[in-house]
């Protein structure tokens, strides 16, 4: 984290600290059923899968709080990575 | 009917203990009848804070096997004729409890005592599990850290999803001076992610180490520390008086200094 300094004097690391812990508890709040997330997971390949191909292993699906909003507060985020092979031939 | 509070917080150090102690010495001060229980089965503390950890014969444990009475294993303090402690046991972990037992145990404390103080284990595990089994309310003790403001949210939704809704923060540890410069979250900034209740604001003092050292709360002389008023405000607002909080910035009253000068802590 880096610390602006005006005049030789460290900025207040107060902000610093709110902003981190707002951040991470919008993960906590949101973690807190791992089933949830596994079922998700789960069915996002299940339906996927029936386009195209792709490898179980390259694929990357998690909850974050990338985005914050105007007013500081962080909005949770599903990102999900999954590298694809090739496209399924339609039946 | 007695009311039994749980002291919780997730993350350890932070002032369970401590603020147990004072809590349950200030009630007592007061006139009511009080029973501290040390749920921390294994890594028992309340009693050398307490400084009665010489009188132990009995613990917990024996109480809930049925190998002692419940009055037998209760301490009485001899400072305070209303205070009462069952230590935990020190040799026994945490899975020789079950929630079901520890809620019996209250509700035999309850016919006796007006407040059972239960000082909770850090952590989330079965240990929390116990502690807050048989408990009507709760006091969350944290720091002004992102990791014990973190683990707080964490033990408030554990306690809303146990369908616990009497719950209250105490914000242990405040320096005013690192407030003052930007330097550390102030009550406000706790609250504004918390979003419970305040039971009270701590700041950080010496005086807790010295009171703990001689196994004496502070509470009981609120005039010569700045926590032990703070604890005596707390214990008033839970007897629910109207008390403001404490004016943190205040520094070191004229009086309070001619009184260190002449009495010896």
């Amino acid at each position: 984290m880096e610390a602006i300094r005006v005049f030789g004097r460290k900025a207040p690391t107060k902000e610093v600290a709110k902003s981190r812990l707002k951040l991470v508890l919008v993960q906590d709040r949101l973690n807190c059923s791992n089933t949830m997330m596994e079922n998700l997971r789960r069915d996002i390949l299940e339906v996927i899968s029936r386009y195209m191909e792709f490898d179980v292993d390259d694929m990357d699906i998690q909850v974050t709080n990338a985005r914050v909003s105007a007013d500081g507060e962080g909005t949770p985020v599903l990102i999900a990575n999954i590298p694809v092979r090739g496209m399924r031939k339609v039946q | 009917m007695g009311e039994v509070i749980v002291m919780t917080s997730g993350k350890g150090g932070v002032g369970k203990t401590t603020s147990s102690a004072n809590i349950g010495t200030g009630l007592a001060i007061r006139g009511k009848r009080v029973a501290l229980v040390d749920a921390d089965i294994g890594l028992r503390n309340l009693d050398v804070v307490m400084g009665l950890e010489n009188r132990i014969v009995y613990d917990l444990i024996d109480v809930i096997e049925g190998s002692c009475r419940l009055r037998q294993a209760l301490i009485k303090d001899k400072r305070y004729p209303n205070l009462f402690l069952l230590p935990a046991a020190q040799t026994k972990d945490k899975s020789a409890v079950t929630p079901g037992q520890m809620q019996k145990l209250c509700e035999q404390l309850r016919e006796e005592f007006d407040y059972i103080i239960i000082d909770c284990p850090a952590g989330i595990e079965q240990g929390f599990r116990n502690a807050i089994a048989g408990a009507d309310r709760a006091v969350v003790v944290t720091t002004p850290e992102i990791s014990a403001v973190r683990d707080a949210d964490r033990i408030i939704g554990l306690l809303e999803a146990a369908e616990m809704n009497n719950l209250t923060l105490i914000l242990n540890r405040i320096r005013p001076d690192m407030v003052k410069r930007g330097d550390m979250m102030a009550l406000e900034d706790v609250t504004e992610i918390l979003a419970i209740s305040v039971a009270g604001v701590v700041p950080d003092d010496e005086n807790i180490v010295v009171s703990t050292n001689r196994g004496e709360p502070c509470v009981a002389d609120p005039s010569s520390s700045r926590a032990g008023q703070a604890f005596a405000n707390i214990v008033d607002r839970i007897l629910g008086k109207e008390v403001p909080f404490m004016d943190l910035n205040a520094g070191e009253g004229f009086m309070r200094k001619l009184r260190g000068l002449f009495v010896k802590r």
